[in-house]
């Protein structure tokens, strides 16, 4: 019997209505501890293909029949030849395509608002990674902010709702991903925008971003305001678009807030850090929708998949915005930090243009979650 | 090291390379040493898991040209 395929997008689309699903990863037990696809109404079961090549034998009654099945590996081929020995003992399964490389890649398109002006903001959901890329589209303008090294899925959305990219923005040398911005500013002659003080060591052209600078987008004039917020990088900076939405890259999340160290400069970076956290941020309004650089976990999802949340609730509810004591929010960010993203360091280098890895290594430096937050 | 056997499974994907790496330290000894060569990044960590759950010796691993090559003792 056949097995069928499930897409990455067939999947999202079940973490966001918050299905069930069984998923049997058949990767080695390291790799499923460090990153699995994370659902909150996902069931787990860890069986290494390498266990199972002798037959299914022995974990067929630790499969449900009721429910639905994904076989899920690192790249297709071991969860398809599971499924096909599921499939032969009379289940019905399907396995992931692409594995979990593809499911790494995929993007889903979520708009988070209209813009007073007329004009939309989307947001890039990297579900199985956790990062958050931003489009903000106006009078057949658009502006991309922390876009990932997935650039066909840009260009390609922008060409479906007739916009074109004239500006492309990070809000921080990133450390978790490869930042897509370069190359989507070359190909389509866009501005790209970068915070000098992150750039020191860049190879390239770039215009340089600084607080209080403002670019509009379309003819409507789009406003958005960059807002110098070091602390995570020491160039990291903050925009509010449209005065309505306070993009906040690695320095503020939903339920945790950004971790100071993958620079190596943690102790010098503490007091940057609370100061935007505690006194800049603090300045704006609480109506601002928060719209982050990533999510750390599948509950900070909205209903919709999209991840915002207003300033003020963040204010409330945040326990990084609540340590009153300034030692104790140093050990948070200090101490028992989570591990570093895979390859850091590779991928730092790479997004100042120093090394130019393939795209097969581009995929290798990126496995894996993104541990840009301390909670 | 004394090498046994020697598996070429370049160019082979997951999970090719481990299927033909039980199938060929099957045909070995007890303490005899199969020498292993892919190209499969996943290789690497596959391999060592595999020989520890099948209770083999992962005696060395190295990288040469993009070529993984392992060391396994059958236990």
């Amino acid at each position: 019997m056949t097995v069928k395929p499930m897409t990455s997008k067939e999947v999202t689309k079940k973490i966001f209505n918050k299905e069930v699903l069984f998923i049997l990863d058949v990767r080695n037990e390291g790799d499923f501890q460090d990153w699995k696809i994370e659902g909150e109404n996902f069931e787990y079961l860890n069986i290494p293909y390498f266990d199972l090549l002798d037959g299914v034998e022995e974990i067929l009654e630790q499969i449900p029949s009721d429910k639905e099945i994904l076989v899920v590996c690192a790249k297709e081929g071991s969860s398809i030849m599971v499924a096909e020995m599921l499939s032969e003992a009379g289940l019905t399964v399907s396995y992931l395509q692409g594995g979990m490389k593809a499911w790494s890649e995929h993007l889903e398109p979520v708009k988070v608002g209209d813009l007073k002006g007329g004009g939309e903001i989307y947001q890039f959901v990297r579900i199985g990674k956790g990062c958050l890329s931003y489009m903000v589209v106006s009078n057949g303008e658009a502006a991309l902010i922390d876009a990932t090294r997935m650039t066909d899925i840009y260009l390609d959305y922008a060409a479906s709702i007739g916009a074109r990219i004239t500006h492309v923005f990070d809000t921080h040398l990133h450390a978790d991903h490869i930042s897509g911005g370069r190359v989507i500013a070359e190909k389509t002659n866009a501005t790209y925008w970068l915070p000098p003080k992150d750039a020191a060591e860049v190879t390239f052209e770039y215009s340089p971003l600084e607080g209080g600078g403002d670019v509009k987008i379309g003819e409507t004039m789009i406003n958005i305001h960059a807002l110098y917020s070091p602390g995570h990088t020491v160039g990291s900076t903050s925009f509010i678009v449209d005065e309505n939405f306070l993009l906040s890259g690695d320095i503020l999340f939903i339920d945790s807030i950004g971790r100071p160290d993958l620079a190596g400069m943690a102790e010098d970076w503490v007091a940057d850090l609370r100061e935007s956290l505690y006194k800049r941020y603090r300045e704006l309004s609480e109506e601002l929708i928060v719209l982050p650089a990533h999510f750390m976990i599948i509950e900070e999802l909205n209903e919709d998949g999209s991840v915002s949340e207003k300033l003020g609730t963040l204010f409330a509810k945040n326990h990084g915005l609540n340590i009153e004591d300034e030692n104790d929010f140093r050990k948070l960010v200090t101490d028992n930090l989570p591990p570093q993203p895979n390859a850091y360091q590779e991928i730092r280098e790479t997004n100042m243009g120093k090394i130019n890895p393939d795209v097969e290594k581009q995929r290798e430096m990126e496995i894996g979650p993104n541990r840009c937050a301390v909670r | 090291m004394n090498v046994d056997k020697v598996l070429d499974a370049k160019g082979l994907a997951c999970p090719m390379p481990i299927v033909k790496t039980k199938k060929a330290i099957n045909e070995l000894e007890a303490g005899q040493v199969l020498e292993i060569h892919t190209t499969d990044k996943g290789a690497k960590n596959d391999l060592s898991a595999w020989a520890k759950s099948g209770g083999h010796d992962l005696l060395k691993h190295e990288e040469e040209n993009s070529v993984l090559k392992f060391w396994i003792k059958k236990g």
